[in-house]
């Protein structure tokens, strides 16, 4: 290994243990239930952002002032069994996509840890929160500079695990507890779909280097070494994955959903980071999008129909962080689009710029209705309200079911509830109950003693111990 | 046959046994449990012992170094192969963790006595191959539960006549069996016998309703120990692997697929903690199954190495559950319970070992799931794919159960309801297996595969898999 080369693998290394070390660092504090102190966890934070940031920089002013354009950090096989031709194969990549992705996670997850050290300061569950974090930023971290589908699926889940979590942070509360499921859920069954890729690029290629889906070709020129028929089984299954993760149509219930948890986390996941890692993943295999003409127009139309019903949807909410939060799925749709169409380029400057303006729109978010009293009260009397603009010159029943389809959030829940979870649960306890009365008729008797629990046996044994 | 260089397999079965004569004269509760403890602490550790003995040796398979009862069987009885030196360690440590977090109070109902018995039984078990003792042990095995249910004055009448039908077809298979000529077809009528009698022990839909059955009536720690460790997957490696012809494994390995999506599905939708456990219990079970049953080198190891990591999660979430319900009786999943602020240590291992029975990613699951579904996909492309669907059940599950006992309103209680230190110590001796297997996986899946390379070569030597093959070739010559 030559010096360059080494330079190159400290750094890329450092920038991907540096969070790994601070999660499992959090991880294990809370697992022998000695939680560190918050000022603890604020530096310690903080120097992981830091020691992460620090070497992606010194890789970049490297390659700017050597030329290169692709520096792959090789790790080695995690697993190998190499009669089967098996391969977990941990390779980084750092080339033109993913340094200018992770610089962002850093500086936007650097902001938003020092924000939050004051937003949760003394709250009981700041250790549980910085804790989510680290597995996010970890998670973001890996995802963006994945060298292969397998590496990029391992960031993918802990980004997802994380933001359910976090969605669900006011513990104390029921919606946010639901609408965490919600998150978790549709991560679920999208990330299905990404393993289901993973495996059947696996098969297609024989590996699941990005490199070798793009014929060893680096970011942004690139193209797809298999063929349109199976560009569009892949590029599909990859689609509904980002759909899936990017709140796109037809998933884009959870985005509001998601807003449930304390601001840093909804500025950070759902604002600019997380939402835009389906986005990311379509960008890194954009040459894959571009050999199957039915695949770039299934991706150009999931942008648009997003965009639109996001634009549609953010205008009538009640609530700012909703309201930004589907402003973000216009952008994103938008992104999308621009994905579709081959401008690689400008859909990447279009990911950072949005993500920096959101974060900084959604920290804002809390202390902006405070400032529009103040302002109203300076000035006494209300604030001009915007025109609705182009929409006024539609028909008034079309101005109706418009707004009804904003305010019901574009009935998207409302259809996966009845084309999918409804029937599933509907299914599932009939058979459940058919179980029930089998159990009965061969016990002779009532079979489930289950049935007779109590709904809240931990009141009953607090009042057994008073 | 090589030989260990210590009785360790005839001490890990004879330790238990002795122990549960000396608890038997202990009177004392608290004494009985800590001496409980000490037993199945040195039994895991004779079964650890076994194991880096074994791997010290590099061979396939080797027998016990017999000293106390060489008299009473044949050399080859207990013999300790690639399939069974994990088992060992992995039933002793679920006995052991189960015992360290049995809390005194629950010793009246849970029978320690019984409870070193049936660890005997289970080592002795996992420490024989296809023969009448080990046919014997899979009979006796039965027994314990019955004899729980009937002191606890529960109806056993699901039990029995499942459990009948188990001893029936697998004593009268393997007799059958015996009489008949390995090298013909008329090997597969004793064999659809045996298929039918480790199905039913693995609770293979429609034969799985005495599972649910028993996590209903049982003590919860006696139904972890009877069902943690996948003893009717056992059954089918030892009794039905080696002579069933591929079509009907691969027949078979559908059946399970379809078993752990129905359970997945019903675990969504449960009502109570115990039979949610249950239903994902069985889920991840027939996974481990369907990968058994592909018969593909990839496949097999991918099997063997959920059967791994299955056993330590599920463990590790069973006996979580049970401390749960240890402190407040049976959970119901209807509404919250907001206990996360009274036992946070408990709340992150339910989730950590819940997450690492399905394959998340950095646990012991995630590559043993990975290869499972290749192999399942190599075998079945599109039906393949539901091995993925189960994981995300499964995972949806997990998270329901999670953010029903732990989040919502918190209750203040005047006791404290967090992990006792023994809970702390099996929950961390869990974690640290759960965590070191997901980091560093590589010398677990190689072991793995080079079990499933022998399991493979074993049942290529079977006449009937070699008929098989013959076909095969025949079939590619003339198309």
């Amino acid at each position: 290994m030559t010096t360059i080369e080494l330079w190159y693998q400290t750094l890329g290394t450092a920038t991907v243990a540096s969070p790994g070390l601070l999660l499992a660092l959090l991880g294990f504090s809370a697992l022998i239930a000695r939680p560190l102190s918050e000022g603890s966890v604020s530096r310690l934070t903080q120097a992981a952002v830091l020691f992460s940031l620090l070497p992606t920089v010194a890789i970049l002013v490297t390659m700017l002032i050597r030329g290169d354009r692709y520096i792959p950090i090789e790790l080695g096989q995690w697993v190998s069994i190499p009669q089967q031709e098996f391969h977990f194969h941990v390779k980084f990549v750092f080339d033109r996509l993913s340094i200018p992705f992770v610089i962002l996670a850093c500086v936007l997850c650097g902001v938003v840890g020092a924000f939050t050290r004051r937003y949760l300061h003394r709250e009981e569950g700041y250790a549980r929160f910085f804790l989510m974090y680290s597995a996010f930023f970890f998670g973001i971290i890996v995802s963006s500079l994945a060298g292969t589908i397998e590496t990029l699926f391992l960031g993918w889940e802990m980004v997802g695990l994380s933001s359910a979590l976090l969605v669900a942070y006011f513990h104390d509360r029921e919606n946010p507890v639901v609408n965490g499921q919600r998150v978790w859920s549709i991560y679920r069954l999208s990330d299905a779909a990404f393993l289901v890729a993973a495996i059947t690029m696996h098969h297609m290629t024989g590996e699941g280097d990005f490199g070798g889906l793009m014929s060893n070709q680096i970011w942004p020129e690139g193209t797809s070494a298999i063929s349109a028929h199976q560009a569009l089984v892949v590029g599909t299954l990859l689609v509904i994955a980002a759909a899936g993760k990017s709140a796109l149509f037809p998933f884009s219930g959870w985005l509001p959903r998601a807003m449930e948890g304390p601001t840093p986390s909804s500025a950070i996941f759902y604002g600019a980071l997380s939402v835009h890692l389906g986005a990311y993943l379509l960008l890194r295999v954009s040459p894959l999008i571009e050999t199957s003409l039915v695949l770039q127009s299934l991706v150009v139309s999931l942008g648009l129909i997003s965009a639109l019903s996001g634009a549609l949807m953010s205008r009538v909410q009640s609530d700012v962080k909703v309201s930004l939060s589907y402003a973000s799925l216009t952008q994103v749709g938008i992104i999308v689009v621009e994905i579709g169409l081959g401008l690689r380029y400008l859909a990447l400057i279009h990911i950072v710029g949005h993500a920096c303006l959101r974060t900084m729109q959604l920290l804002r978010a809390p202390t902006l209705l405070r400032d529009y009293y103040e302002l109203e009260n300076q000035i006494g009397g209300r604030l001009q309200q915007k025109s609705p603009g182009y929409l006024s010159y539609l028909p008034e029943n079309i101005q109706n079911w418009l707004y009804r389809f904003g305010y019901d959030r574009g009935f998207m829940d409302t259809a996966l509830d009845r084309l999918f979870v409804n029937p599933f649960v509907k299914i599932a306890r009939s058979m459940d109950n058919l179980e029930r009365r089998v159990t009965d008729w061969l016990s002779h008797e009532p079979s489930r003693e289950s049935d007779s629990a109590d709904l809240h046996p931990e009141a009953v044994a607090s009042e057994k111990a008073a | 046959m090589n030989e260990l260089h210590f009785p360790w397999m005839e001490a890990a079965i004879l330790v238990p046994l002795a122990g549960a004569v000396w608890t038997h004269f202990i009177r004392e509760p608290s004494k009985a449990l800590r001496h409980s403890v000490t037993f199945c602490l040195i039994t895991f550790l004779l079964a650890c012992g076994e194991l880096i003995d074994f791997l010290s040796l590099e061979v396939f398979e080797a027998h016990d170094h017999w000293i106390f009862t060489n008299w009473l069987f044949p050399q080859n009885v207990f013999v300790v192969d690639e399939l069974s030196a994990f088992l060992l360690p992995l039933g002793a440590l679920a006995y052991l963790v189960t015992v360290m977090s049995t809390r005194h109070t629950k010793t009246p109902r849970f029978s320690l006595k019984g409870t070193l018995l049936s660890e005997a039984i289970l080592l002795a078990t996992f420490s024989c191959r296809a023969s009448w003792v080990l046919v014997a042990l899979l009979s006796i095995s039965v027994v314990a539960p019955y004899l729980e249910l009937k002191s606890r004055g529960r109806c056993t009448r699901i039990y029995v006549i499942h459990m009948g039908l188990f001893v029936t077809l697998l004593v009268g298979g393997y007799g059958w069996l015996q009489l008949t000529e390995t090298a013909t077809n008329a090997v597969l009528f004793p064999g659809a016998l045996l298929t039918g009698a480790a199905l039913l022990r693995s609770g293979i839909f429609p034969f799985h309703l005495w599972i649910t059955d028993l996590f209903e009536k049982a003590t919860f720690g006696s139904a972890i120990l009877y069902s943690t460790p996948l003893v009717g997957v056992y059954a089918v490696m030892r009794l039905v692997l080696p002579i069933a012809p591929s079509w009907a494994l691969q027949s078979i390995a559908a059946l399970s697929l379809l078993t752990a999506v129905y359970a997945a599905s019903l675990a969504i939708v449960q009502h109570e903690a115990r039979r949610m456990f249950c239903y994902l219990l069985l889920s991840q079970s027939s996974l481990v199954l369907v990968g058994l049953e592909l018969v593909t080198p990839i496949g097999l190891t991918g099997g063997l190495c959920v059967w791994i990591s299955v056993g330590l999660s599920m463990t590790g979430f069973g006996i979580t559950l049970r401390c749960i319900e240890a402190r407040i009786s049976r959970i119901s999943l209807r509404d919250f319970h907001g206990l996360y602020q009274q036992m946070p240590s408990l709340a992150g291992f339910f989730l950590l070992t819940g997450l690492a029975s399905i394959g998340f990613p950095l646990t012991v699951g995630f590559v043993g799931m990975e290869l499972l579904i290749e192999g399942a996909v190599d075998v079945y492309p599109v039906v393949g794919m539901l091995v993925v669907v189960t994981a995300a059940l499964n995972g949806i599950a997990i998270l329901l159960a999670y953010f029903r006992i732990f989040t919502g309103r918190p209750v203040q209680t005047t006791i404290a309801l967090n992990a006792r230190p023994s809970e702390r110590i099996a929950v961390w001796l869990l974690s640290a297996l759960i965590l070191g297997g997901g980091l560093f996986p590589q010398p677990g899946v190689a072991s793995r595969y080079h079990a499933a390379e022998e399991l493979t070569k074993l049942r290529q030597s079977s006449p009937i898999t070699q008929s098989e093959d013959l076909e095969a070739g025949a079939h590619h010559e003339h198309p």
